[in-house]
This record gives structure tokens, sequence and C-alpha cells, in this order.
């Protein structure tokens, strides 16, 4: 919803607070979703992160959740789907090139992220998508992945972007994940 | 390979050269800028044709001006020759040459593909650019694509470059030599945050810095000021973007058509009332460019003039930022025999 959406973002600095207090709740609860099998909670789980972030922000689960490096705005609302925005092209008034009477998901996050206390990670360089790995959850993800505290992959591919996108990395370790992933959490085949 | 073995591919198989100590590329841009010289680049206006003649005739406005010439991405999202195409052809014959890429139309797989390919080919310039949304050109149907953004993409190719690697983590025997520019918008929302992002830019990869159309002289100096804040001053170059505006109604249809673009009521206004409106831009283009090369941290200009690239090299003349160079093309890297 447009109007969640906008909310979100002047309440950004709320947001960050609840959004740090949740990432604490979730990575401390890695032994038990280890234990159950993060196969297992991996659909259950991403239903919940749907609809919740779906209502709260418009999130489109790209499975690699940045919200606390982009204001709460969510970049996957941007027309081009953005990572690092704004483009070029904002219209007067910080509205959007493709969609005119949207305003611009970048201009949002840059408010947003004035707001914020860690606002600053607006500057990390963010990496592309990894389109296999939407519609997963990204809650897990930052737990598998702060829980691992890995350096390296054993996927040399995904060593490769994390490297690259150290700073990136660095705060949002969904967004280049190293850690094993479930199969339930991939998506496979042609649909890619 | 041997030279003896080079010889063994007719026509013309070239030496893959390494950049200069302190150079990334040895672009003749590159080497320009380094040596503090005021830069020239100029945009060359893509043919629809598949004669490699006509690519020379656009070409031909801008030999002697600019010390590259940008080879735009169906800029627009408009269809026209590639800009690889365009870039390996005149860079064949020794111009100086920047490709752009745009991130609409290809992705990751494609687009680290033509990079290698283009350094083959001896281009040693690259522009990262986002590119504008399909649904502005001539074909509105098309699947936009935007795998990486500009950033990811100033990022991927340093990676290429500087670790000799794919964004896949597999090897690359010989990187691609590749000057990094990418572009920035400093007269258009969010002002404020328009300097963070060439900070961003910097961070990512930028080597180089080539705005869109700077009509509003204040706005864009409040700009260059905070990139001196941010200490972004020798870190990267930055050329302003200009160009000669035809009549008010091209400027009216510019503004409110061409995503991005900033034109003061005041700048519409003065072509409007001039006798002569099409001379006027060209004098409002050299007045720019002047106060332009005023302000500190300005390495170079932009001369974007579509459809007016005839009236290039009188801008540059006349604006007197080349002083006494006059980029010469490079025979030494084209080939006699070369068809």
């Amino acid at each position: 919803m447009y109007r969640a959406r906008l909310f979100a973002v002047r309440h950004a600095r709320a947001f960050e607070w609840l959004y740090a207090r949740l990432e604490t709740v979730i990575v401390a609860l890695d032994p038990l979703f280890a234990r159950i099998g993060y196969d297992r909670i991996e659909r259950p789980v991403a239903a919940v992160e749907r609809v919740t972030k779906g209502l709260l922000f418009d999130c489109r689960m790209c499975g690699q959740c940045i919200l606390s490096s982009t204001g709460m705005s969510c970049p996957m609302n941007c027309p081009k789907q953005l990572r690092n925005g704004p483009c070029g092209g904002v219209r007067p008034g910080g509205y959007c090139e493709v969609k005119p009477e949207m305003r611009c998901v970048w201009v949002l996050a840059w408010e947003g992220a004035a707001r914020m206390k860690d606002g600053g990670r607006i500057n990390d360089v963010q990496p592309p998508v990894d389109r296999g790995l939407e519609g997963s959850s990204s809650w897990l993800r930052v737990s598998r992945e702060k829980a691992a505290r890995l350096r390296e992959s054993s996927d040399a591919r995904r060593t490769a972007i994390a490297h690259a996108f150290a700073d990136a990395r660095a705060h949002e370790p969904a967004t280049a994940p190293l850690a094993p992933e479930p199969p339930s959490a991939v998506r496979s085949g042609g649909g890619r | 390979m041997t030279a003896g073995e080079r010889l063994e591919f007719p026509p013309w198989l070239p030496t893959y050269e390494e950049p200069p100590p302190g150079h990334v590329s040895g672009s003749r841009l590159e080497r320009v800028l380094r040596q503090g010289h005021f830069a020239v680049t100029a945009e060359l206006n893509p043919p629809d044709s598949a004669d490699p003649a006509d690519v020379f005739e656009a070409a031909r406005p801008l030999v002697g001006v600019a010390d590259a010439m940008n080879a735009t991405d169906a800029s627009g999202a408009n269809c026209h020759m590639s800009s690889i195409g365009i870039c390996a052809l005149l860079t064949r014959a020794g111009y100086g040459t920047i490709y752009q890429i745009s991130c609409r139309d290809r992705n990751r797989i494609a687009i680290q593909g033509d990079v290698l390919g283009a350094a083959a080919m001896g281009v040693r310039n690259v522009l990262c650019l986002t590119g504008d949304g399909v649904g502005v050109g001539d074909q509105p149907g098309a699947r936009p694509v935007f795998d990486f953004d500009s950033l990811s993409l100033l990022r991927t190719i340093r990676t290429m470059r500087d670790e000799g690697m794919f964004l896949s983590g597999r090897r690359i025997t010989r990187p691609p030599r590749m000057f990094l520019g990418a572009a920035e918008n400093p007269c258009i929302p969010p002002l404020d945050w328009r300097p963070e992002r060439l900070a961003k830019k910097v961070e990512a990869g930028a080597d180089f810095i080539q705005t869109n159309y700077i009509f509003d002289v204040p706005v864009f100096e409040r700009f260059m000021a905070r990139v001196r804040d941010l200490g972004l001053e020798g870190r990267v170059f930055i050329l302003a973007g200009v160009g000669p505006i035809a009549s008010a109604k091209a400027a009216r249809w510019m503004r409110n058509n061409v995503p991005g673009i900033h034109i003061p009521d005041a700048v519409i206004e003065r072509i409007e009332k001039a006798a002569n409106p099409a001379e006027e831009g060209k004098r409002l283009c050299i007045e720019l460019i002047q106060q332009i090369r005023e302000i500190r941290g300005v390495a170079g200009v932009h001369v974007m003039a579509y459809r007016r690239e005839h009236q290039v090299s009188e801008i540059i003349a006349e604006s007197g930022v080349l002083q006494a160079r006059v980029p010469e093309r490079n025979r030494a890297s084209s080939t006699a025999d070369f068809r």
C-alpha cells in the first residue's frame, strides 16, 4: 500500500529501532531454527514475511532485504528496481520518471535515511539482486548469515560477490549471502 | 602469442597494450586528464545504418575537437547502431571513444562479455549508465532489464579490471583496461543528495564523471561546493555536460519529454527573445562553458549537441578551452589495411 509505504519512511527511525530488535531476536533463534531445520521453516516464515512486509513496505520478496540501508523505502518498488538509486530521471518535486504519480522510491529512501541513526548505510554500494533467491525469507537468511559468520563460501561465485561488495555485506549480510541455502529457499529450473 | 604468430592472422591483429604507470587504461582521455588539461568530450549521433561510412560521417564534426567521442547506447530507449560497434570502428581508426553501457537492455552475462569484447577491440573508456525507461523510447513494449544499476555495474567492471575476475569469481586471463565513467545529474532532485550519490559512484569505481546538461550554473556551483566538501576533488575527474539549444520550442520539448533535463525559464526566455535563436543557443553554450571552467574541481566539458554537431567545433574554438591543444587522431594505433 502506497500510503503505508510513505508512513514507514516518515517513521524510518522508529522502524529502524524495531527492525534492529527483530534482528536480535531472529539471530538469537538461530540454534532453534537449525534444530527444526531451516528447510522446514522456510515456507511458513516466508509467508508471514510476505504478508507483514507486503502491507507495510509493498515488499516484493526479493529475499535480500536492505530496508535498513534504504530509509525503510523498498527499492524493489522502483520501476527500474535500482538497488543504488535514484536514477537521473527524477521529476520536479521528487516524482518518478516512469510512474509520474508516484514519489521516487529513492528520493524517499534518502529522506528516510536522513531520519535514521545509521542512515549512512545508504552510502554502501549494493550488489545486484540474486534472482534465484526471490520469494525466499530474508529474515531467515539474516539469521543464518549472522550466526555462521563466514568469510568465504563453498561456492566461489558467492565469495566473489561478497568480496566485491564487502561494504554492503558488512551491514546487510543477506545481500551477499555465504552460508549454504536450504533447498526450499532457492528458485530452481527454467523459471529464472 | 609470438609476433610471428600474430602475423598469421591477417589483416589485422593488434597487440593488447598495458597502460603506462599511474594509469588504469592509458586512454587518450585518461592521459589528457591526468596531465591536468581541460578535457573535451562530445556526444556522437549514432547512425540508423549498417554502413561504416555513416559512422565516420557522424564522427566528422567532432574530429580534432573532442578528446573522446561518446557513442550512446540506445539513448532515450531509441534503437540505433550499437555503442560497441561504433566504438570498435572509430577506435581502430585511431579516435578516442567512450563506450556507453545502459543497464536497461542487457543482463550481467551479456554486459561482462561485451566489456571484454570492447577492450579487445581497443576501447579504453566506458560510461556506466542506468538508462531511461523503455516507455519513452520507440519500442515501449520492450522488456526492461535493469539487472545491474549503474553502481553495481561500475563495481563489477572495476572487479574485472583490478581483480581480474568476473562477478562469478572465474579468472580473466587479460583483464579489460578500462577508464571507468559514470553520469550524474546535478540539477534535478534530490538536489541535496546528488553530491552524496556522486561520492557513492566514486566508491563504486568511477574514475571520471560526465554530467547531464547544466543550464543552471548557480545550482551546479552549489553541487560542486558540496562535492569539494566531501573530499572528492582529486579523486575523480568531473566533466560538465553542456549543449546548444536550437530554439525555445526545442528547449520546452526537451524539458517535457526527455527524462532528467532541467532548463530554467530565464534561459528559455533569452532564446525566445533573440533575433536568431540558434545563434543565441550557441552563444549561451559558449558562455556556460566559460563560466563552468572557472568552477574549482571541473576537469572538462562534455558537449551534447544532438543534431547540432556541426556547431561543436565552433563552440569549442570560441570558448577557448582547448587553448593550443588539438586532439589529433592517433595514427600509430590505426591501421592502414583496416577495411
